[in-house]
């Protein structure tokens, strides 16, 4: 009797659970927003197609804001009135959202989906968690790319990132990304410091000298870049002879774009791409959200997106199952910031350390810049 | 009027003075007039000033730090400075930082008192974590004391005194009205908590610790504080409360709700309260005195701190002082940013002035036509103008590609031309160059050209004719285009951005970058309204000398 | 200009003509020989062959042949470049052809002085021509960075680049894939979209409150005269991104960010300045009593603003309306911030096009639009003339 009544109740909700999700209690539309070009791009064709061709009668709105996603969901969160539903935002940035609380918190293993063996998600996501409201997509790295033919006669080509600083071995102009993160780290690196100890010597007054110092041997010599597609046009153009970008961009000026470009791999920083959902979004949207979202984030759709573009999926299980690029057919693995051969010497950034010391290290750098 | 014989004052058709009839008369068309201009001075305030002003205001705004910390900004008050505060800061601070990170308004604190102290936003962000921890010691031991205290319902009886025990309105309308300041909204409707009057006597920690729980579970959460158990802080409260001997003879006669848990309570031996401990076990940068000053330094709700730093000094306990010279960027910005709007607006006349003359003394038919090569780059994107400039002015662009083709310049010594202050200006200045032409070329047709002729056939030369007679007529086009060209210029961003590199930014890049990237928005309105100031002073200068209405477009 | 001679031409002697030409012609042989190597050869050759070009075609075949004339020294030319430099050459020696053969008889024949006046000592003859290259060089300034642009749009790569294939003119360089994007991309289409429904409502409301409030500032008797024209002009004078930033808070907290009347109540505030200039500007030489005639013979306020005072001020309110037109059209900083994905206008996509990926898409939609906005200009013009014509004033 006990028994039945127990199963009654136990079936009575699971009824009501299932019922909650139905698609009548669903949004019908979405506002995605991420960062554009070519990486919207395979966004959309690995995650949003498919999903709405399995759910005819919902629509998609991509914003590519995601630039100043956090300035936007502080000024929305401010004005109470939260237009979007879904953000891809670096790892740096969810941390400061969730942070703020401007994110919503997220529970991994109930809310996405498992890998195909069991494996639960937080575990298959792993470190890469690096916040509560963080859900990983990609692994990507911002690293160095130069000219092949601007290499001088007779010399081998660059192998180090410490080249990069060998104005003498390598004459020429380089690209660099217009803010002290990465950079001063190089600096540092191939002023003698151990890696380990980069973030110890930067803490210090006379380490980020140090790192300007160094940084100051190449100033005349370097083109600052903001926008991710500065350094492809600057490569393109001979304009650089090397310079620092997403290692995805560089992938599409070599394999798509058959630049005479070749990669860099060594002390290439590491950085993480992710969705968050915003805090305080309605009950039908975040439905809808969080029904795409599983979907958008199981292991063989993050392996699909892999063949759009070069960044590595953010899940473990997700890594055998990367293909071939969607129209070129050559194998995705070998260019992956993730693959083995690419990830010899690899540089770690430290979120929680840029999070303290990023404006007064900013204000330093742009003030060095400036003169 | 029909009374020849009247001598009263003059009057008008209807018998009413004329004094006063032409005074309406004009009143009605002064009514007029600003009728006609209402509408549209209303939809400019709305959707124009209101904004900039409300935007401006964020320069000297400073209420965070007043609302996250109330209590510690207190305590703080008498604070010498000289060594890590005392025991008695810091409990403000728990309770205050324990109320902040349920909120999660404390790393926004963190990062607005970063600005000035690097490493206070990782100070909030892993002591905000360890404020639960820091008060479970006391839940802990109060609630093996008596497990009545793990009973969100003995909470409420006892800390609301009871059915008809005499309510302490106020102090709950104050938890109300700073939960309100803290999360920066109103809420609505009554609460459903009050705490007792005679308890909040006894224990004045526990009621206002409480009462916070109790307004942020229901205005907050949106939950009901029946249902919850309180929050450690709350039980740290209690223990606070209990220190003090006062409570104990206090609580011997009080007979309100759990009365007896209370007085077990107070008998017992209870974990030693020391939140100065606690806090830098947490972080040992709550023993710094220096993050200690920047809170006390800018916990007043208005801080002159962002235009401080707007102009490169900084507050310092010895006063307000330069900021140290790696540190200094806004002084050189602010200087470039007028010498480049300088040079932008002197080369748009030289360049401006031949073609509005020209374009002034040709026959309107082929003055027409050219006037539409003026006015083809005009409407084309900003965007695209810019990108081409970049085509045209880089190394590998197509003005050093012919100038090497042509042999004028080597190959390796190729010119550089862009990601510097001169592609800014060149930019710039083709961008800007029809504002120039517009106001020039409609200020030189209404010269006469016989005025020319009649200085030469009087015996002048060239130079002089035109020097003498012409060029004084057309001042007032030049001043029109230099100050449109120069407000214009000044507050540019996306061209600087492109083509300027590190050396031909302007200062509006700056704000920019406040606003999108560093969400520094205090600075980023205190740089603005300098900018501002400057231009509203230079459009007050030029309205002095030309005036508004002889800007002429077209 | 070209009905009428001021002064009559005269034949000039070949000692003043052919050095000039021959010192045209060495100024483009020291361009040439530089390229080529020498720039002292390059002098020398150009102005010994731009001599006997000059002699041959004045002296030799003279005015009664000039048409074949010209004919032959463009195709010298032609040859002379395909020879040197290939296609490329081809295009360059076309240019030069044309120029020569004009500037042969224009110096040879003194045509230059047809329309001066006959008084002018020859020093205000070069200084007259000489401003009038100053001139032309400044109007290339203006002009060239369009006309560089537009054969990057057809790259068949996507950078900004001019490729050595594009150089060659090969035409495996040029594509019009660009062009396809731009038609066949759904983000593009509603870009131009949402241009072309945000600009004219913001026009529209710039121009109706703007030429109101520009009657209204023209009378007399306002008070606060100059208070309220600075406020009303401040949104010309207040950096951009301090009024993007400004309306996007504020615009959030009254729930109009990332609506579509929020993008035009924001662009219809950047347009409403330069209604009023122009408006303004024109009413100051109304002739106020015109209304006052009009008020007279009964017209009430309303038929004399429409049937009076409306046709007059027309122009200044059609050229501040396209002013405001423009300053909507190619607004990016102002709708990245209060516009949200629904309102993505043509300079937005092309902002993020060029952070994102740069692609010459964004060249050839500028393209489309330079194309545009020409015929549109044209089209103005020419209605301009024929209108004249018809009311029987002389086009100049």
């Amino acid at each position: 009797m006990k028994l039945t009544k127990t199963l009654l109740a136990t079936t009575a909700l699971t009824v009501a659970a299932g019922t909650a999700v139905t698609a009548q209690d669903m949004a019908n539309s979405m506002t995605i927003v991420s960062w554009g070009g070519a990486y919207q791009a395979s966004q959309d064709n690995a995650y949003v197609q498919p999903y709405l061709a399995a759910n005819p009668g919902v629509s998609a709105t991509w914003d590519e804001s995601s630039a100043e996603a956090v300035a936007k969901l502080r000024a929305m969160n401010e004005a109470g009135n939260i237009t979007w539903d879904l953000v891809d935002v670096v790892a740096s940035d969810s941390m400061r959202l969730c942070d703020e609380g401007l994110a919503m918190e997220i529970d991994h293993d109930e809310m996405l989906a498992a890998a195909p063996d069991g494996t639960s998600a937080s575990d298959d996501f792993g470190d890469l968690i690096v916040s509560d409201c963080f859900i990983p997509q990609i692994v990507y790295s911002t690293t160095f790319g130069y000219r092949t033919d601007m290499v001088p006669a007779g010399t081998e080509p660059p192998s180090t990132v410490c080249d990069v600083f060998d104005l003498a071995k390598y004459p020429g102009k380089r690209s660099l990304q217009k803010r002290p993160i990465d950079n001063m780290e190089w600096a540092l690196y191939c002023d003698g410091v151990a890696k380990d100890e980069i973030y110890d010597v930067l803490g210090t007054e006379e380490g980020v000298e140090r790192a300007l110092a160094k940084l100051g041997t190449i100033k005349d010599q370097v083109v600052w870049w903001s926008a991710g597609a500065e350094t492809p046009q600057l490569l393109a153009d001979g304009e650089v002879f090397m310079g620092s970008t997403f290692n995805g961009r560089l992938f599409s000026a070599i394999a798509e774009q058959n630049q005479p470009i070749a990669m860099l791999w060594d002390m290439q920083s590491f950085d993480l791409d992710g969705w968050i959902v915003p805090a305080g979004l309605p009950a039908d949207r975040l439905a809808r959200v969080m029904d795409f979202l599983k979907f958008a984030t199981d292991t063989q759709r993050l392996a699909d997106q892999a063949a759009y573009i070069s960044y590595g999926p953010a899940r473990t299980s997700s890594a055998p199952l990367v293909g071939k690029h969607a129209d070129l057919g050559i194998d995705m693995a070998p260019h992956m910031p993730t693959d083995p051969a690419n990830a010899g010497n690899v540089h770690i950034y430290d979120y929680e350390w840029w999070a303290d010391n990023r404006d007064d290290l900013d204000a330093k750098f742009q003030s060095w810049l400036a003169q | 009027m029909s009374d020849s014989t009247h001598t009263g004052p003059m009057l008008a058709a209807d018998g009413t003075p004329l004094k006063r009839s032409l005074r309406r008369a004009l009143r009605a068309q002064k009514m007029r007039a600003l009728a006609l201009i209402a509408p549209l001075l209303i939809f400019v305030l709305l959707t124009f000033i209101a904004p900039i002003v409300d935007m401006l205001f964020r320069s000297v705004e400073n209420q965070i730090v007043g609302n996250t910390l109330p209590m510690t900004v207190e305590e703080l008050r008498d604070w010498d400075a000289a060594d890590t505060p005392d025991e008695q800061v810091f409990r403000a601070l728990f309770f205050d930082l324990f109320l902040a990170a349920e909120a999660k308004e404390h790393t926004k604190l963190g990062s607005r008192l970063n600005y000035e102290e690097s490493g206070i936003s990782s100070l909030f962000r892993t002591s905000g974590r360890d404020m639960s921890d820091i008060g479970e010691v006391f839940q802990d031991a109060l609630e093996e004391i008596d497990p009545a205290f793990e009973e969100a319902a003995t909470w409420v009886e006892m800390m609301s005194g009871g059915a008809g025990a005499e309510p302490n309105e106020r102090l709950m309308s104050n938890q109300i009205a700073r939960m309100e300041a803290l999360e920066a909204t109103t809420f609505s409707g009554d609460a459903e908590f009050v705490p007792g009057a005679a308890i909040s006597d006894i224990l004045p920690n526990t009621a206002r610790a409480y009462a916070a729980f109790a307004a942020f579970t229901q205005f907050v959460d949106g939950k009901s504080v029946t249902k919850e158990e309180p929050w450690e802080a709350v039980y740290a409260a209690l223990a606070l409360d209990l220190e003090d001997p006062a409570t104990k003879t206090a609580l011997a006669t009080y007979s309100g709700p759990a009365a007896e848990s209370l007085r077990a309570a107070a008998a017992a031996q209870l974990p030693p309260i020391a939140m100065r401990d606690a806090f830098i076990e947490s972080n040992k940068d709550w023993a710094k005195v220096n993050f200690w000053e920047t809170i006390k330094t800018y916990s007043p709700p208005y801080t002159t701190g962002y235009f401080l730093n707007a102009v490169d000094m900084e507050k310092t306990p010895q006063g307000i002082a330069l900021r140290s010279e790696d540190e200094r960027i806004y002084g050189i910005l602010f200087q470039r940013t007028m010498f480049m709007s300088l040079m932008i607006t002197f080369s748009c006349v030289a360049l401006g002035y031949p073609v509005a003359w020209i374009l002034a003394n040709l026959p309107s038919r082929t003055a027409n036509l050219l006037m539409i090569l003026v006015l083809l780059p005009f409407w084309t994107s900003l965007l695209v103008r810019t990108s081409a400039w970049k085509v045209m002015l880089q190394q590998q662009g197509v003005i050093n590609d012919v100038l090497v083709w042509l042999g004028l310049v080597a190959d390796e010594n190729r010119l550089v031309m862009i990601n510097n202050q001169f592609g800014t200006i060149v930019a710039m200045t083709h961008i800007l160059l029809p504002f120039m032409i517009l106001p020039m070329y409609s200020v030189m047709q209404t010269i006469p050209p016989t005025y020319l002729r009649a200085a030469k056939s009087l015996g002048a030369n060239n130079w002089t004719a035109f020097w003498r007679v012409y060029f004084p007529q057309s001042v007032p086009g030049i001043g029109a285009g230099s100050i449109l060209v120069f407000i214009l210029a000044i507050g540019y961003y996306i061209t600087p951005e492109i083509v300027g590199g590190t050396t031909g930014t302007f200062i509006s890049n700056r704000i920019a970058y406040h606003i999108s990237s560093s969400l520094n928005w205090g600075l980023a309105a205190a740089l603005g309204t300098i900018l501002l100031a400057v231009v509203l002073i230079l459009y007050w200068a030029y309205d002095k000398i030309v005036g508004i209405d002889n800007v002429k477009l077209g | 200009m070209n009905g009428f001679t001021l002064t009559p031409v005269e034949t000039k002697p070949l000692s003043f003509a052919l050095p000039v030409i021959g010192a045209a012609g060495a100024f483009v042989g020291l361009f040439v020989g530089t390229a080529h190597g020498s720039g002292l050869m390059g002098i020398a050759v150009g102005a010994v062959a731009l001599m006997v070009l000059g002699y041959i075609a004045l002296a030799v075949f003279g005015l009664g042949q000039e048409k074949i004339t010209r004919w032959g020294v463009i195709a010298l030319f032609i040859v002379a470049g395909v020879l040197l430099a290939g296609v490329p050459g081809f295009v360059l020696g076309l240019l030069f052809g044309l120029f020569f053969s004009w500037f042969i008889f224009w110096i040879g024949e003194g045509r230059y002085r047809a329309n001066l006046a006959p008084y002018l000592t020859s020093g205000q003859v070069l200084w007259h021509y000489t401003f009038r290259v100053i001139c032309g060089a400044i109007f290339v300034f203006l002009i060239t960075p369009i006309l560089v642009v537009m054969p990057l749009s057809f790259n068949a790569q996507n950078f900004f680049t001019f490729t050595p294939e594009m150089l060659r003119f090969d035409p495996a360089g040029y594509s019009l894939k660009h062009y396809k994007d731009f038609f066949t991309s759904n983000e593009w289409q509603q870009a131009l979209r949402n241009s072309l429904m945000i600009a004219p409502a913001a026009t529209l409301l710039s121009v109706s409150f703007g030429t109101l409030a520009a009657i209204g500032l023209s009378s007399e008797h306002v008070p606060f005269r100059r208070a309220i024209m600075a406020i009303l002009i401040s949104p010309m004078i207040v950096p951009l991104i301090i009024s993007a930033a400004g309306m996007y808070f504020f615009y959030s907290r009254i729930g109009l960010q990332g609506t579509y009347f929020g993008v035009v109540l924001a662009h219809a505030a950047l347009g409403i300045p330069f209604v009023i200039i122009t408006v303004t500007a024109t009413l100051v030489g109304f002739d106020r009593s015109l209304t006052r005639a009009a008020a007279n013979m009964g017209a009430d306020p309303v038929t004399t603003f429409f049937r009076v005072q409306m046709p007059l001020i027309l122009p200044g309110v059609i050229s501040g309306g396209l002013f405001a037109f423009i300053t909507s059209f190619d607004e990016v900083v102002v709708v990245l911030f209060v516009g949200s994905a629904n309102q993505q206008t043509l300079p937005w996509e092309m902002f993020t096009g060029l952070r994102e990926q740069i692609s010459p898409t964004i060249l050839a939609v500028a393209t489309i639009l330079v194309v545009i906005s020409i015929a549109l200009l044209s089209t103005l013009e020419y209605l301009r003339r024929r209108s004249e014509r018809l009311r029987g004033m002389s086009p100049g």
